[in-house]
This record gives structure tokens, sequence and C-alpha cells, in this order.
């Protein structure tokens, strides 16, 4: 995953040469034309389609959008977001948090505190995220908010734990030493040395890990939180507006989906800024693999 | 250990039905993965188009959110197909965008040179990829993938809260019925740890048989 292709190749040559396949001749560049052209209008057939489908049954029509300028539907709507948005913060604050502390157990000197923070991490990431946040809202009946609060931050605190842990890890050896050389304390050089290194390196990790608890607030959906999805469901399911179910769904989608881009985005640009600044030389001490931005997926580090 | 033996048909079914699920879905979202990692490293521009626009929206969309969209959705323009078909569909198309992924950075990890020696050999793009370079990705790409599909069974269920038969939706019955919930979740934890272990289990020899330490 680390080892990619060396940017040398990449910037001398046209984006067209890679190693799979050669620089087109005027032959191949046609033949590769005419390929495009049928993908492009493949494409536009598809759309076309969707597009006549939508048209046919009435998406657009002027009934089904008007409940989008109702001052009602917008505040529903807002106070929706802004409820995702909430669970997204507290769950973002804890994880890290959690993380901070699991990773911090994970590494202890201390054998007993490693054990436990180890059968923490393993089994927090095991389990699918929905069956805690089930068992957190029927079995200790708690609120919504909390109880979604509660299983994000228990599955992405131990995801971070690792990331946390694998960060101070990879943290080149002589820096400790160096640190220790200098009469500096464990929690010193762990708090002044390495976490500092570590969380530069492993920032666009975190980053798209906070992109995967962005996505589970939907989970909330399922346990009757009123966050966004819920409001667009009220407005879907109540008779008065004509039943604006596709309309209501292409626009959540579209924010939703803008959000967490958003963010996915934010972490590619620090993690090439990261790779930039390492490559100049600028901070030669941190040497990690570079993260993989955004490849994250809920759960992706699973058991192995 | 009762609520087991006494709902061991619902528990059957619901470990059946997590199993279909994921079996599935996980074999949708390996044909689709490898298909837009073979499009996002091809010579045509449209097609690296396509291939990167999978990825950047089905990663980024909530896959409550493509259920929801898909399940309540889909149904008004007249697309009546069982709910577990549209689940499997769901959990599939989002999967493939990070077998996709894993499969792409797969791909990179093969050096240059196969690929050089391959075209020198007169070899087309497909034949690079088909023949050269992918089975070599597959080496060093065993382990991600192993652990995307350990992330789809997780979120398999999902699809329980949408009226398909799996393990987590078996707790509502279990619930109406009186049982402990704490028991009934114990149960249904260690259904997802069976299921999720075997998985792990099965790409780990797929590593020691042919993993490559690249």
């Amino acid at each position: 995953m680390t080892a990619r292709r060396s940017p040398q190749a990449r910037s001398s040559a046209p984006p067209a040469a890679s190693a799979l396949y050669d620089v087109p001749g005027p032959r191949t560049r046609i033949r590769h034309f005419c390929y495009g052209v049928l993908t492009v209008l493949a494409l536009a057939a598809l759309l076309g389609w969707v597009v006549d489908l939508l048209v046919g049954t009435g998406q657009f029509s002027a009934v089904k959008w008007r409940p989008f300028s109702y001052v009602g539907i917008q505040e529903l709507l807002l106070r929706g977001l802004g409820n995702t948005l909430k669970a997204f913060a507290m769950a973002a604050v804890l994880a890290l948090a959690l993380g901070a502390v699991l990773a911090a157990g994970r590494l202890s000197d201390h054998r007993p505190v490693r054990w436990v923070s180890t059968v923490l991490v393993e089994f927090f990431r095991a389990m699918p995220v929905l069956v805690m946040i089930f068992f957190i809202f029927v079995a200790l009946q708690v609120q919504p908010l909390p109880a979604l609060v509660a299983g994000l931050t228990l599955y992405n605190g131990s995801v971070l734990a690792e990331v946390f842990r694998s960060g101070v890890r990879s943290v080149d050896r002589g820096q400790r030493e160096a640190a220790y050389a200098l009469g500096l304390r464990k929690t010193q050089v762990m708090t002044h040395v390495l976490v500092p290194q570590a969380v530069r390196a492993m920032l666009p990790t975190i980053i798209s890990q906070l992109v995967v608890a962005l996505k589970d607030t939907s989970l909330g959906f399922l346990i009757t939180y009123e966050e966004f999805l819920h409001a667009g469901r009220l407005i879907a399911i109540n008779m008065d507006y004509t039943m604006p179910f596709i309309p209501i769904v292409l626009v959540i989608s579209a924010i939703y989906i803008g959000l967490c881009m958003l963010l996915s985005w934010f972490a590619t640009w620090v993690s090439r800024r990261e790779r930039r600044s390492v490559k100049a030389g600028r901070s030669g001490a941190v040497r990690v693999a570079p993260a993989e931005a955004g490849s994250a997926m809920p759960g992706g580090s699973g058991i192995r | 250990m009762n609520v087991l033996t006494q709902n061991f048909q619902l528990y059957g079914d619901g470990f059946l039905g997590t199993l279909r699920l994921t079996v599935y879905s996980s074999l949708l979202a390996l044909a689709l993965g490898v298909v837009m990692a073979g499009f996002r490293v091809a010579p045509v521009g449209a097609l690296r188009g396509v291939g990167t626009a999978w990825v950047a929206v089905l990663r980024n969309t909530p896959l409550t959110l493509l259920f929801f969209a898909m399940l309540l959705g889909l149904p008004r323009f007249g697309v009546a197909l069982p709910f577990e078909l549209f689940a499997v569909l769901a959990l599939g198309c989002y999967t493939s965008s990070f077998i996709c992924e894993a499969v792409r950075s797969g791909i990179n990890t093969v050096p240059l040179g196969q690929g050089e020696a391959a075209r020198s050999l007169g070899m087309t793009f497909g034949q690079t990829l088909g023949t050269v370079v992918l089975p070599q990705a597959f080496r060093t790409v065993i382990a991600p993938v192993g652990s995307t599909l350990i992330a789809l069974c997780k979120n398999s269920a999902i699809a329980g809260s949408f009226s398909v038969t799996e393990l987590l939706s078996t707790y509502k019955t279990l619930n109406e019925n009186g049982y402990s919930v704490l028991w009934s979740f114990v149960w249904i934890a260690l259904g997802y740890l069976i299921l999720t272990l075997a998985i792990s289990a099965l790409f780990h020899f797929m590593e020691r048989r042919w993993g490559a330490a690249r």
C-alpha cells in the first residue's frame, strides 16, 4: 500500500503513459479516443435514462420541490443536519480522547494495563458498531443521542488507539533514545517527543477515521435519533406534501456526500502536504509509511 | 444459555441470513472492485474518470443513506426486488469502492519492470494487466481485501433494520418474547465473532499460501 510509483516517473511523462501501457501512437490514440467517446455515450445514455425516469415520474414538478421553500421544512432539515453534526462533534472529540487513553494503555510498561487495553481495543474493533449502538440503546435504555455517541466513541476510539500506537511506534528509535539521554522522564518523552511527531505523521489517517465517524452518525437513523436522514423521512412520509421522497433523497445525499467528501479531501490535502514537506527534508525526523488518505472503511482495519 | 437453545431456529436463520448477505455482497464487491480498479489505471481518460468518480462518491456515502435511498427509493420507480437483493446491491456497490482502492494500491506495489517487460514483449494493456500485473498484485492485496470483507460482514448488520433477515434483527423478536436482552446480544455478538474470525482465518490461510512480502 505504501510503495507508490516513483513521483519522477509520474511527473516527467504525460499522464497518458504508465508502466501498464505505452505512449500511444497515432492509431492507438484514435482507438482510445473512440473508446472514450463510447464511454461518454454510455454514461450519457445512463444519465439520460435516469433523468427521463425522474422526469417521467414527475420528480422535478414544482409541487414536489415546493416544500423546500417552506420555513418549517427548512428548519426541520437544518435541525436534522445540526443534530448530525452535533453527534459527529461529540463522537469525534470523545473518540480522540478514548483513543489516546487506550493507546497509552497499550504502550504502557505495566503488563495488566497493557492487557486490559489490548482486550478492549480488540473487542470493540471486532464488534459491528451497529450491534454496540443497539446494545447500548436497548439493553442500557439510554436516549438515542448518548447511545449513538457512545457506540461511535467505543468503535472509533479503539481504531484510533491503533492508529496512535502505530504512529508512536513508527517514530525513529533515536528520537526516544536521545530524549532519554537528555534526562526526560517517561511521560515527558511521550508527550514532548513521540506524540507530536506521531500525530503529525498520522494526521491523514486520523482525519480519514473521522470521516468514518461522520458517515456512521447516519446509523442514528436506525435508533430513531432525529438526525438528517430522520428529518428527510419525516418530510417524505408526510402526506401533505405529496410525498416528495426522491427530491428529499437527492438533497440529503448531495449534502451528506458533500460533507464527507470535504473532510476526505482535507485528509488528502494534509497527507500531500505532509509528503511534500518530508521530501523537502524540512522534517527529516518522521519517516513513516504515508497513510493512504481516505482509505479507511468503517471496520476496515478489522481483526486480523 | 437457554436463550440460544430455545431460539436456535431464529438464531440459525439470522446467522445464515448474515452469511448469505456477506457471501453474495463479497462476490459482487470483488467483481465490481477489480473492474473499477482496471478502469482507474486504463489508458482511456473517460474510463479513468468513471473509476475515480465511482470511488469518490461511494466511499463518501454513508451506507445507511445508500440503503435508505435504494430500499425505499427504487420501489417508487417500479423496481420491485426482494429486500435481500437490494441489500446485496447496496453492500456490494459500497464495498466495491474500498476493494477498488485496495486493488489499485496493490497494482502500484508491482515493480515497474514487470509492466515494462510485458510491454516490451508486445503485450496489450489488457494482457499486461490481466496476465502479468494483476496476478502479482493479488498476492499483496490479500490482507487489505480480507479486512475490507470483514468490514462488509459487520456492515451487513444495517440490512436488518431494513426488513432483511439477518443476525442483529433477531434481537427484536427475542425482545418481544421477553428474553433477556443481555443474553440475546451475547449470542448475536458471538455469531458475528464466528463470522469475522472465519473470514480472517481464511485470509490468513490465503496469505500464508500465496502472500508476498514486498
